[in-house]
């Protein structure tokens, strides 16, 4: 794959000689995508569901025919697929609709260390509510969730899973249907975090049976504001809607209210119709170059990179084993927010933190990392310069005194 | 020449790597804040004895970047036994030429003056005023 081609069709990548390494944060954006949020904008920008006019029949076409693109994407159906402010949003709402509803004091929420916040603070909040119990799987010393570790952990009381596809620190991809087998045998109801999953590569919710799957427009070359929900249709139909409001009712009276179906009784208020428009563009262009395309790419950078690293002195990588195009790593001794103004002096843009996963520090027992993660725009001169740069950084600091 | 360069040559590297009144004191005399930057992990505590109006001692510990780390030592050597009133003025003086607000060239910041070439640095301004702020709250 020619990455040096895809550059051209981001706008923010034009004229300059910025090496954009923070994809696993949030993606750059193609021009498609802007120029069908902007036709929106231009040409038909009303809401949708209400109008009986012309323009708001076209807004609610494109609305519900980005929903019916989003679903056949993970191979779920319409009514399956409920569309939210993000990936974190759609998290909360399977903990607050389902979790707090049918958990139950002695209950167990396998959970893991490398959950993001939004997989983990909602689950928190559902056990300290319900009496119910987060139980951790043990992770391997690399920092890996396997089959085996959960097996430990399953038992006639688990009612929940809650796990991450791909960690967003260490790269790492779940066994997940594996795991959803097993956590089905039990009968336990299985939540999965597939924000670094689907934007890197294909996700069939069929295939992988999950009864709930959540993911983020932004991480996927598509706009900020929209993420989308999954869940079996069965589940969803059984759920109460957890905010209240316009469009998801069907008939109000003063004491009572009765709710529309499933996906419409979660969305109440205008919906993100240009985003939910700019999301369905986002996955028509990264179909266009094609899933497997792209994890190749993405890999065989993060190759790249990893081997060159760790032919460096004074540099940790916590995770050589990543599966994706993710690199956690540190200059030993160097506080990653010195390590990443070196970094962005020379326009590589680059995370520094703890990547909301602070349980994923704990458990490397760091107060925060530098995280590099790689995309289809991404090409081996960004690769040759971030690794310059990595040498640079290294010889200043050391030179420097720390 | 790197404008990072700049930056750490001078006073920052020495505070980093040899804090002046580091530690905390079990003293009930003492008026103690802690302020955390949850997106950096930046965690300071400052700790103040004010007796008569004046800034008697001020101890510092925590774990963060190497600015944020130096900043609470220069700023412990900076204010240690002037007035309550005079240093509140030069903290607040700091924070504005930090975050690129006018501020009164004027008063003399001494080793502070250093960390003048953190606003070509937007992104790390938090980390050089979260000790100064954690001092404001122990006085005010």
């Amino acid at each position: 794959m020619d990455a040096t081609s895809f550059k051209k069709d981001f706008p923010a990548l034009r004229n300059t000689d910025l090496v954009y390494l923070d994809t696993a944060a949030s993606s750059l954006t193609p021009t498609s995508v802007i120029k069908q949020m902007n036709e929106y904008y231009e040409h038909y920008p009303v809401n949708v569901h209400r109008g009986v006019y012309k323009l708001s029949f076209r807004a609610t076409e494109m609305y519900e025919a980005a929903r019916n693109t989003i679903a056949e994407f993970i191979g779920a159906t319409f009514e399956e697929t409920v569309f939210t402010r993000g990936a974190s949003s759609a998290l909360n709402l399977v903990a607050s609709a389902y979790g707090l509803t049918n958990l139950k004091e002695g209950d167990e929420i396998i959970v893991s260390e490398l959950e993001h916040h939004s997989h983990i603070l909602p689950w928190q909040n559902v056990a300290k509510k319900t009496g119910a119990k987060l139980i951790y799987v043990p992770l391997t010393p690399a920092g890996r969730i396997t089959v085996d570790n959960f097996k430990h952990v399953l038992s006639d009381k688990t009612k929940m899973v809650v796990l991450t596809h791909v960690s967003n620190v260490m790269g790492y991809e779940t066994p997940i249907e594996n795991i959803i087998t097993l956590a089905h045998a039990q009968g336990a109801i299985v939540s999965v975090d597939a924000a670094q999953s689907v934007p890197h590569k294909p996700v069939d919710v069929k295939k992988m049976d999950c009864d709930f799957l959540a993911f983020s427009g932004h991480k996927m070359c598509g706009p900020t504001g929209i993420g989308v929900l999954y869940g079996k249709k069965h589940l969803l139909d059984d759920l109460e809607p957890i905010e209240f409001g316009g469009d998801m009712n069907d008939n109000v009276e003063k004491y009572d209210a009765h709710f529309k179906d499933t996906p419409y009784k979660f969305e109440t208020g205008t919906p993100p119709i240009a985003e939910a428009i700019g999301l369905a563009a986002a996955i028509k262009y990264l179909r266009s170059i094609g899933f497997e395309t792209i994890y190749a790419h993405e890999n065989h950078l993060k190759e790249k990179a990893l081997d060159a690293l760790e032919k460096l002195e004074g540099i940790t990588v916590y995770n050589p084993g990543t599966d994706t195009g993710i690199i956690t790593f540190n200059l030993d001794g160097v506080h990653p927010h010195d390590a990443v103004s070196f970094f962005d002096e020379d326009n590589i843009a680059m995370r520094a933190g703890h990547h909301c996963a602070q349980l994923v520090m704990r458990f490397l027992d760091v107060p925060a990392t530098l995280r590099a993660s790689f995309y289809l725009y991404n090409d081996e001169a960004d690769v040759n310069r971030f690794i310059e740069n990595v040498k640079a950084a290294r010889a200043f600091f050391t030179e420097v005194g720390f | 020449m790197r404008q990072l360069e700049n930056l750490y040559r001078q006073i920052i590297m020495d505070h980093y790597k040899k804090p002046r009144n580091k530690g905390l004191l079990d003293d009930a005399r003492y008026k103690k804040e802690h302020i955390k930057n949850p997106s950096c992990g930046d965690d300071v505590t400052i700790q103040t004895f004010v007796e008569d109006g004046i800034v008697k001692d001020i101890r510092h510990d925590g774990t963060g970047c190497s600015i944020c780390c130096s900043s609470a030592s220069v700023l412990s050597t900076r204010l240690k036994n002037l007035p309550v009133v005079e240093a509140l003025k030069i903290s607040e003086n700091y924070i504005n030429m930090i975050t690129n607000k006018p501020y009164d060239e004027t008063i003399e910041l001494e080793d502070a003056q250093a960390y003048e070439g953190i606003k070509d640095f937007p992104a790390r301004t938090k980390c050089a005023t979260i000790a100064w702020k954690a001092f404001e709250n122990t006085v005010k």
